[in-house]
């Protein structure tokens, strides 16, 4: 692994490229309040960043990326539209593997736009890729809005929407919920009981907690409006599915989804919307015939991302982190700027792993 | 040099585990006044006996302060990362049984899964405007299960002792604690998660994997084992 004041002067190379492209270079703190980190990630991101405190401000994390400090400081006082670059540490707690680094640097780019998506989305991953050109790497892509808009879009009622759409990030829970929404799943026996009670409010204990009795019941309601459903069709699980194995190339992968948008036309939106930026990727010169397409990507990673998300890998080697990621995340403006909201994408790069990269070519 | 062998300092668990090595024939004793924690060991030559607190023996295990440590396998998993590459599981005691366990008002008749907690805690979220507080001191175990488990949109509150206190307090909605017989969930209105068994603890002697030892100290650890009908 390359000394610091290497890295650090890779990284610098790579702001001054970000700049010379119309980015202006913003710096935010390391320590980071809290409050608005957990609000916006849950509890998981204890699991993955370090947790300080003092007596007097609280909580507070050694920051895990820079997103949420940049997107906070652009809508406080930020112009429009922005282009912005930074460089800096990031901390990641690694309780599993030794071997992956608990701090590192991060070089970032990001676009807040309204203009046309499709072109800031392409913008992006064309300067991150051309920020990438002195190594050979494998970029893969998705779109978790095409995911989304099959979900608004199902024959079902909004409960089970709305409960699908929470869990689109957790692949297996995901899974769980159709198999019981189809029926292919059975109802838990305990909840069978309880909905075939006499009294289902009816119990021995203390009515104690914040949650109130009422609540209960409007969930009990809830069960009862969900048990008297129709099962979500074979047909509209199997498109769900099909959706999610969709892995080619890009132009390839928008003829599938296509496809599959004649049974599912919720996602026609969602598919203008892959062609633009598929249109928009070809103007920036990315060789769009060879870009990898899968409909499941970003599923697994951080739960903001809710459009175009890419990453860029070391071709034959899944150990190692990815040198670059990114994507679209409009919903956290939208959670962050308390009744603002812009559109956003953006992306990072670790210019550690580009360093080692270029050091072995 | 010594063997160090680390035991709880205090109550039940000091007393069973002195009970457990002296039915194996090796005599654990307290000396010096009740105050001091200070121990002999008979039966075994070159081995010291340590008196720590319980929570405190799986960071002086991985540490290498200590060669041998009896503490429950709950907190070697809470406290120690990689646990398996720090320390060795040797024998369980068969005594200190604990589930570590989720537990919620008896009072949530809807609630009996992890998959009803996931879709109480969507609704709390949404009507309180916070996410559905769990208290525990098991953070990572916890976490780690809920997270594994698929459950989101709850967060998980310190609390130290009197857990099962909390909802009642109005600081907590939930809790992940450790209970043996239930008793004191019950007395405090709470019924426990039907397919929620975070982990199943008990007494455990651990071996450090990171105290190091030179060949006086490993003739004198594999009597120790022997004595206690053990394998090196």
């Amino acid at each position: 692994m390359a000394g610091k004041a290497i890295i650090r002067a890779r990284a610098a190379a790579l702001t001054s490229q970000f700049e010379a492209v119309g980015a202006v270079p913003v710096e935010t703190p390391v320590l980071l309040p809290a409050e608005a980190l957990l609000e916006l990630y849950g509890e998981d991101i204890r699991g993955r960043a370090y947790v300080t405190s003092d007596a007097l401000r609280g909580e507070q994390m050694l920051r895990p990326d820079f997103t949420v400090p940049v997107v906070q400081m652009h809508m406080s006082d930020g112009a429009e539209p922005a282009r912005y670059t930074y460089s800096g540490e990031v901390f990641r707690r690694q309780e599993e593997d030794p071997s992956r680094a608990n701090e590192y640097i991060q070089v970032g780019y990001e676009v807040f736009d309204r203009e046309n998506p499709a072109a800031s989305d392409a913008e992006v991953f064309a300067v991150m890729q051309d920020a990438l050109k002195s190594v050979e790497l494998r970029a893969a892509t998705g779109d978790i809005g095409i995911l989304a808009a099959a979900v608004a879009g199902l024959e079902t009622t909004t409960r089970r929407k709305r409960a699908l759409a929470r869990h689109i990030w957790r692949p297996r829970k995901f899974k769980a919920l159709l198999d019981r929404y189809s029926g292919k799943a059975e109802v838990p026996q305990s909840r069978a009981t309880l909905l075939a009670a006499d009294d289902p409010m009816a119990h021995e204990f203390l009515d104690i907690g914040l949650r109130s009795q009422s609540e209960v019941a409007e969930r009990i309601d809830g069960l009862r409006h969900d048990m008297a459903a129709e099962p979500i069709s074979p047909l509209q699980v199997e498109l769900i599915e099909a959706l999610l194995t969709v892995r080619e190339t890009l132009p390839n992968a928008l003829e599938h989804i296509r496809d599959l948008a004649v049974d599912m036309p919720a996602i026609t939106e969602a598919t203008f919307r892959l062609r633009d930026r598929m249109h928009a990727l070809e103007a920036r010169g990315v060789d769009v015939e060879s870009l990898e397409f899968e409909a499941s990507y970003g599923r697994t990673s951080m739960e903001y991302y809710d459009g175009f998300v890419f990453g860029f890998y070391v071709p034959g080697r899944a150990d190692l982190p990815p040198v670059a990621t990114g994507g679209r995340y409009d919903a956290l403006t939208r959670v962050l700027g308390q009744g603002r909201e812009i559109p956003a994408v953006g992306g990072v790069i670790r210019p550690s792993l580009l360093v080692d990269l270029e050091d072995a070519a | 040099m010594t063997i160090k062998l680390g035991v709880p300092s205090k109550g039940r668990l000091m007393e069973k585990t002195f009970s457990w090595f002296g039915a194996r024939g090796v005599g654990l004793s307290r000396t010096g006044s009740d105050r001091e924690y200070a121990g002999a060991v008979d039966g075994v030559d070159g081995v010291e006996l340590v008196l720590l607190s319980a929570g405190e023996i799986p960071r002086e295990l991985a540490a290498g302060r200590i060669h041998l440590g009896v503490t429950g396998i709950d907190l070697v998993r809470e406290k120690l990362g990689q646990w398996e590459q720090q320390v060795q599981e040797k024998a369980e005691l068969g005594f200190g049984h604990a589930d570590l366990i989720i537990a919620v008002p008896g009072c949530w008749v809807d609630v009996d899964t992890l998959e009803d907690l996931d879709a109480a805690a969507a609704a709390f979220r949404r009507k309180h405007g916070f996410r559905l507080r769990i208290a525990t001191k098991y953070h990572r175990l916890v976490r780690e299960y809920l997270q594994a488990n698929g459950v989101a949109d709850y967060q998980l509150v310190d609390s130290q002792g009197a857990t099962e206190g909390t909802i009642k307090n109005l600081t907590a909605e939930g809790v992940a604690d450790i209970t043996s017989t239930g008793d004191t969930l019950r007395a405090n209105h709470l019924k426990i998660l039907s397919d929620a068994l975070v982990l199943k603890s008990q007494a455990t002697l651990f071996k450090s994997r990171k105290a190091a030892m030179d060949d006086e100290e490993r003739v004198t650890m594999k009597a120790l084992l022997t004595t206690l009908g053990l394998d090196d």
